[in-house]
C-alpha cells in the first residue's frame, strides 16, 4: 500500500471516530471514540514525519489524558439516563454553523506555501513564510542527519527555550490548582 | 507529501469538534469536544512543519502541554461542580444566570 492509501484509510477512521464521538449517548463509548480518533492521528503524524510527535500524542493524549477523563466519567458515575443531545432548533442552527465554517476552513486549507508568500508579499511587501517560525530545516530533511528527537530536540532547546521553561512553571499551577479545586477541604 | 489532504482532515475534524460543542448538554462531552479540536489544530501544525521547518512541530508539543494542564483543571472544576448540583449537564449549572 501506498502512503497515499493508507492516509485516506486513518482519514476516513479519524473522522468517522469523531463523528461518533459526538454522537454516541453513553459517555464512556463517546471517550472511547475519541480514543480511536486519537491513535489514527497519531498514524497519520506518522506519515507527516513527525514521529516523535507521533509517540507523545499516544503516550499524553491517548494515555494520560484520555485515562484522567475515563476516571472521572466513573467517578461521578454519570452517562446514564436520557441522551443530552439539545433539541432539532439548536441542532439546526449547530449544523448551519457547522457548514458555514467548514466552507470556510476549505476554503482556507487549500491555499499553499506557496499562495501564502504571494499573499503575505503583497499584503506587506517584506517576509516569507520560512520566516514565521526560526527553524530552518523541515520535517522530511531534518532527521536523516539529527536523528528523529534530536530534529525536534534542537529548535525546542535553543529557539524555544524560554517557552519551554515557561511550560514548566504553568504545569505545576495546573497541579496545584487542580489539588485545591477537587478537594473537599484543604 | 500530503499536505492538502491534511489540511482537509483538520478542518473535518475541528468542525465535528465545533458541532460536538453546540450539540450536546453534558460538561464532559464538551471538554472531549474542545480536546478533538486541539488535536485537528496540531494535524495542521505537524502539516504544515513539512514545509516551513520544525518549529511547526515543537508548538504541538506546547499545545500538548497546554491541554494536558487544562484537561486537569476543567475536569477538577467538573467534580467541583458535581459535588454541588450533583449534576454534569449544563442545563443545571445555572448559578451565574441572571
Amino acid at each position: 500500500m501506498s502512503a497515499e492509501t493508507v492516509f485516506y484509510l486513518m482519514a476516513g477512521f479519524a473522522a468517522v471516530s469523531a463523528l461518533l464521538c459526538i454522537t454516541q449517548r453513553n459517555i464512556i463509548a463517546s471517550a472511547l471514540w475519541l480514543v480511536s480518533t486519537m491513535f489514527s492521528l497519531a498514524g497519520i503524524y506518522v506519515l507527516l514525519n513527525a514521529q516523535f510527535i507521533a509517540a507523545i500524542q499516544v503516550l499524553v493524549y491517548a494515555g494520560a489524558v484520555m485515562v484522567l477523563f475515563l476516571f472521572v466519567i466513573m467517578l461521578l458515575n454519570v452517562g446514564r439516563g436520557q441522551s443530552d443531545l439539545r433539541g432539532a432548533p439548536v441542532r439546526f442552527v449547530a449544523v448551519l454553523i457547522g457548514g458555514a465554517l467548514l466552507a470556510q476552513l476549505f476554503f482556507l486549507s487549500r491555499v499553499t506555501p506557496g499562495g501564502m508568500a504571494v499573499l503575505a508579499g503583497s499584503a506587506a511587501g517584506a517576509g516569507s513564510p520560512m520566516g514565521a517560525f526560526p527553524a530552518g530545516q523541515t520535517a522530511a530533511s531534518a532527521p536523516v542527519a539529527q536523528g528523529v528527537v534530536g530534529a525536534i530536540a534542537e529548535p525546542l532547546f535553543r529557539a524555544y527555550l524560554v517557552p519551554f521553561e515557561i511550560t514548566s512553571i504553568l504545569l505545576l499551577a495546573a497541579a496545584v490548582g487542580a489539588v485545591v479545586l477537587a478537594k473537599r477541604k484543604l | 507529501m500530503l499536505l492538502g489532504p491534511a489540511l482537509l482532515l483538520s478542518a473535518v475534524l475541528f468542525t465535528i469538534g465545533v458541532a460536538g460543542v453546540l450539540l450536546r448538554r453534558n460538561a464532559i462531552v464538551l471538554f472531549m469536544c474542545v480536546e478533538l479540536m486541539l488535536n485537528a489544530v496540531n494535524l495542521s501544525f505537524v502539516a504544515f512543519a513539512q514545509v516551513l521547518g520544525l518549529g511547526g512541530q515543537v508548538i504541538v508539543f506546547f499545545v500538548m502541554t497546554v491541554a494536558a494542564a487544562e484537561a486537569a483543571v476543567g475536569l477538577a472544576i467538573i467534580l467541583a461542580v458535581f459535588r454541588h448540583t450533583r449534576s454534569v449537564d449544563l442545563k443545571n449549572i445555572n448559578l451565574l444566570q441572571g
